[in-house]
């Protein structure tokens, strides 16, 4: 190789080969980090030194001919919500700020298995809940691409990450749209996969069945190789799938000939013109390609935002009950334990924290479990149904990943219902449990990136990495 | 037992047991489940609440729970867990997993030894809290303390809670319900169940009402620590709410302490707001349904159970089954031995009276061989030896754990007289007694004593006391 | 109920802060409640569904009967986890006095 490998799959064959030094990779991207960090802030914490020390292994397994993994040397960056042994995790919210776990997650632990190099935690919206990350306790992190502009959220930090090459591919977690809206945003490859393929044990729970773990990378081919790393079965998750990882790399030169791709016609509108217009032009693309466009109706996705904000919220009031002050991270101080939780609570949280705490809270309170809580797990039974009836006329389905391209800093936190809005398409994928991904495909307004997301069944990560190959050769043509 | 009141008043008890179940580690975790050791040793990330933990349900939990519900006749059903939302230092989650509306096991019955039957509404499954200790208060009680100790052994230990139907009428009722249940999950190996260490927990509903009246209010009783406070409680706490209502108080619903050095109950103090609980499905399990072949295996495996041990042990004696030789027996878990004494040629129903005035140290596998005790049985029914001998015989065999009764009773000179010998005995004693024996034939019936300690004396107690008494009656007509 | 679901009122809301143990300002309480009358007034689009009968979704991927064996695996070493806590004292957690829960 002449050039230094950037891509995940580029760096990991060439440190196993021996062809290149994990160490040299690293101090590539530490340099990157240097040079452009303070204008981002992609990371909570950049862990310089034990990723020295971990790339050192790496080229010294190496040497003594032991395989240290696909992942040799690719240094990634995690979102600070999955834990990381003795390092922080802080969910970038005060009640965890400088609070170090004493166990990795499954995740983590599999990726180091790999050869992979931490480069450090990246920021997020206060307990991923945001699609700013706004709502970091921490700061903002900025557009790579424009940094007047937000990054998406709540996975900003890794998002960003990827997009100023800090790190050859990150980690995120995904709840309503959290890995596909800035992956869109910041014009990188953002999938979250089948609930259920990658295990959530260590990661902080926001909503639980809703939350998944995945990949951001530069490119499909990354994302197909860090998600077959990440998933499979384990059994310290109850909710994990028992199947081995999830494979894709031997489709994505297939094309998409004899393929069906739906169009939802009954889309929420709002979006930006541009893209639409980016959208549409992806349908022609794979229609090129020898696909057929297929309408489809999903009448009940309309509701896909409401049945989420009741239960998301739900789910994490229940969750985010145990920081009370007793254990670990942030305790304010006070001359009874009742009066202990309600200072430290107050004190360690944010608004937006806040604000779905108490929606939750009112949602499963009773008198209004069944017109809240209970009504929403129907409407997610609907839209499932409508996403099983699309299925089978459709392998999978096309929409846009963001309505609009990266808004500017502080021109939504004052409304935090036109925040939401930002997950409209996004949303239902993680109702229904399936796997969906975000692709770039072209610019919008003040040339911003368009992400095109693609919608799949449950499991069914082979088609659609299938057909975002084919939109990301598209893409670069 | 029916027909039981207090002054006119009838009591309705319901009983809750909680039941710590006998498994190697935790309901959702693999720390060990054991009692007694360092504080804060058997810990993991989902007994402390770390943020990203998950549960994973323990299969020998649940076959202990499925042996309890079977063994009190329930139902085995398909079943889910839910959470059950509130603050309290103990619980890491602040929130307990526990089972709401679909438990495990469903409506049983548990039959008191007097035949009446007490309804199980139902057995579910639950995890244990930890255990605060409060420092600076007196008596290590919440009220004046300084501050408190939190120890998480505990935490996550799984529990069986009973939910017995208010169909109990008396302390002693419910006494006898404590004691049967206790021998239950001892004898299906599901707990040791040991009031005084916390293994078995026990809270006492109490109403009281005038026969035929719809059900008074209730008040829950809590910190009962054996069986006789039990009954000390509800009686005390039937009393109380019977003294309120006629002097025309209402009784208010609540829940109260009982103590046990003033025995009285007092209310825990009230808050504001009763807390609402928000149960909601647990999103980190999923639903267990044992099959069918799991169920019939628990349910063919299941020992014999306290009451028929009791039946069986009544028919092959005699004797009644309620009656408290058979109940102390079976209890004792000595009556397979008592049978087996039988099968060895001894007289059944003597080996009971023996073993249950002889055998209140030795287990329920005794020292003595049930063919040494057989043999020493077989002595006394065929009057070779005095039942004052046999009690002799019988301390010998105990402290030497076993022996050959007839070659003890002969070193002993024990053999009995036999008929001829007696009557020269009876001869010589009414010649040497002739005055008692006219006041014994004018119908003193003291005057024998007279006479029958004549013979004692002269044949050094090795005549039978019961077989002179004989004679002399017959000779005096 | 017949028309949209009800608003919820700052009342409403201090009783919910108060469940979830998050000490409110009044001012806070005051637009918390008007935020969240907001967002509950956007979700009343689903009182319009006929939802009779239509089961509840509770699990993206029916997964039943997910168990383990009954084996002791590692703990956590105490003095890591003590190392980390607010506060500890003779190997345990030390709060302040447990007054005004239930327990």
């Amino acid at each position: 190789m002449t050039t230094a490998p950037v891509s995940v799959a580029g760096i990991g064959a060439a440190v196993r080969s021996g062809e290149v030094s994990a160490v040299e990779v690293l101090e590539r991207h530490l340099a990157a980090i240097d040079a452009r960090e303070p204008d981002i802030h992609a990371f909570n914490l950049v862990t310089a030194d034990a990723a020295r020390a971990t790339a050192a292994r790496v080229d010294a397994d190496v040497a003594a001919g032991r395989d240290p993994g696909p992942l040799a040397g690719v240094p990634i960056a995690l979102k600070d919500n999955l834990c990381t042994r003795g390092v922080p995790t802080t969910c970038s919210s005060r009640i965890l700020e400088g609070w170090r776990p004493p166990y990795d997650a499954t995740v983590v632990r599999r990726l180091a298995a790999a050869g992979a190099v931490f480069v450090g935690k990246t920021n997020l919206d206060e307990f991923a809940m945001g699609s700013s990350t706004e709502n970091s306790a921490f700061g903002v992190t900025l557009n790579p691409l424009d940094t007047s502009r937000v990054a998406g959220g709540s996975s900003g930090g890794s998002a960003a990450a990827v997009a100023a090459s800090f790190a050859a591919a990150s980690l995120g977690s995904d709840t309503g749209g959290s890995i596909r809206q800035p992956a869109a945003l910041c014009g990188v490859v953002g999938v979250k996969p089948t609930y259920g393929t990658v295990s959530r044990y260590g990661l902080v729970a926001f909503a639980s069945s809703l939350d998944q773990i995945g990949p951001f990378t530069n490119d499909v081919r990354d994302a197909s190789i860090v998600l077959e790393a990440i998933s499979g079965h384990d059994p310290l998750d109850s909710t994990s799938i028992p199947r081995g990882p999830v494979t894709t790399t031997e489709v994505l030169d297939r094309g998409v000939a004899g393929l069906r791709v739906g169009r939802i016609v009954d889309l929420p509108g709002g979006s930006d013109p541009e893209v639409e217009q980016r959208l549409a032009e992806a349908f022609d693309a794979l229609r090129a390609a020898g696909a057929t466009i297929v309408d489809v109706e999903l009448p009940s996705m309309k509701f896909g935002l409401t049945a989420y904000y009741l239960i998301a919220p739900a789910e994490a009031s229940s969750n985010l009950a145990r920081y009370d002050g007793v254990r670990y991270g942030m305790r304010v101080d006070a001359p009874d334990t009742n009066a202990m939780y309600g200072a430290t609570r107050a004190a360690g949280f944010g608004d937006e924290v806040k604000r779905r705490i108490m929606l939750g809270t009112y949602a499963l309170s009773a008198g209004y479990f069944d017109a809240y809580y209970g009504k929403a797990l129907k409407v997610r039974r609907l839209i499932h149904d409508d996403f099983d009836r699309a299925y089978a006329q459709a392998d999978v389905l096309l929409t846009p990943t963001s309505p609009i391209v990266a808004f500017p800093v502080g021109a939504k936190v004052d409304d935090p219902l036109s925040m939401y809005l930002c997950d409209v398409f996004t949303i239902p994928t993680n109702l229904a449990g399936h796997p969906a991904m975000s692709v770039p495909f072209g610019t919008g307004a003040d040339g911003l990136p368009v992400g095109v997301q693609v919608l799949a069944p449950t499991l069914g990560e082979p088609v659609m990495f299938q057909v975002a190959a084919e939109l990301e050769r598209a893409a670069a043509r | 037992m029916s027909g039981y009141t207090i002054d006119g008043w009838e009591i309705v008890v319901g009983l809750e047991v909680h039941v710590e179940l006998a498994t190697a580690t935790k309901l959702f975790s693999a720390s060990a489940n054991r009692f007694g050791d360092e504080p804060n040793i058997h810990i993991d990330p989902v007994t402390l609440g770390l943020p990203g933990a998950l549960p994973v349900l323990n299969r020998q939990a649940v076959e202990l729970a499925m042996r309890i519900g079977l063994a009190l006749e329930c139902t085995v059903q398909p079943c889910t867990f839910h959470r059950k939302n509130y603050f309290y230092p103990d619980m890491p989650k602040a929130y307990q997993i526990s089972q709401y509306d679909q438990p495990l096991n469903v409506d049983g019955w548990l039959e008191l030894p007097g035949g009446k039957r007490i309804g199980v509404e139902r057995a579910h499954l639950e995890e244990d809290t930890g255990k605060s200790t409060h420092v600076g208060g007196s008596g290590g009680r919440i009220h004046g303390s300084d501050h408190s100790l939190i120890d998480f052994n505990r935490a996550g230990v799984p529990l069986v809670e009973i939910v017995g139907r208010p169909d109990i009428a008396s302390p002693e009722e419910a006494k006898q319900y404590v004691t049967e249940l206790r021998q239950i999950l001892v004898a299906v190996g599901a707990s040791d169940a040991k009031m005084e260490e916390g293994s078995m927990r026990c809270d006492a509903n109490v109403s009281v009402r005038k026969p035929g009246q719809p059900l008074g209010t209730r008040c829950e009783i809590k910190n009962v620590n054996s069986v006789r406070s039990l009954g000390r409680a509800i009686e005390y706490e039937a009393r109380r709410q019977i003294a309120l209502i006629e002097s025309g108080e209402k009784v208010r619903q609540e829940t109260r302490h009982w103590d046990e050095t003033d025995g009285h109950t007092h209310t825990l103090r009230t808050k504001e707001d009763a807390d609402d609980y928000r149960y909601f499905l647990e999103p980190d399990l999923v639903p267990l349904a044992p099959d069918a072949a799991w169920i019939e295996s628990v349910r063919a495996a299941l020992p014999m159970l306290p009451r028929e041990r009791r039946r069986r042990l009544a028919e092959a004696t005699g004797v009644p089954a309620d009656g408290e030789a058979v109940m102390v027996v079976v209890e004792r878990g000595q009556d397979d031995y008592v049978l087996a004494v039988g099968a060895a040629g001894g007289d059944v129903a003597r080996a009971l009276v023996h073993v249950k005035e002889a055998y209140a140290e030795q287990g329920s596998i005794p020292s003595v061989p049930a063919a040494d005790l057989a043999g020493m049985i077989t002595l006394e029914t065929s009057g070779r030896i005095t039942a004052t001998q046999a009690k002799t015989v019988l301390s010998e065999l105990l402290s030497n754990g076993g022996g050959d009764a007839a070659a003890i009773a002969a070193a002993k000179g024990f053999e009995a007289m036999d008929a001829s010998s007696l009557e020269a005995l009876v001869d010589e004693a009414l010649a040497a007694q002739p005055a008692a024996w006219a006041k014994y034939c004018d119908g003193e019936e003291k005057a024998v004593g007279a006479i029958v300690g004549h013979i004692m004396k002269a044949s050094k107690g090795q005549a039978d006391g019961k077989a002179v008494s004989a004679i002399l009656q017959a000779r005096r007509g | 109920m017949a028309d949209s679901s009800p608003r919820i009122t700052p009342e409403a809301v201090a009783k919910v802060a108060r469940l979830a143990r998050l000490d409110l300002a009044e001012a806070d309480l005051a637009r918390f409640a008007e935020q969240l009358a907001g967002m509950l007034a956007h979700f009343a689009d689903i009182d319009a569904l006929d939802l009779s009968t239509v089961e509840p979704m509770t699990q993206p991927y029916p997964l039943v009967n997910v168990m383990r064996d009954d084996v002791v695996s590692t703990s956590l070493d105490r003095d890591e986890v003590l190392a980390a806590a607010p506060a500890a004292e003779d190997g345990r957690f030390r709060v302040p006095p447990i007054i005004g829960l239930e327990g």
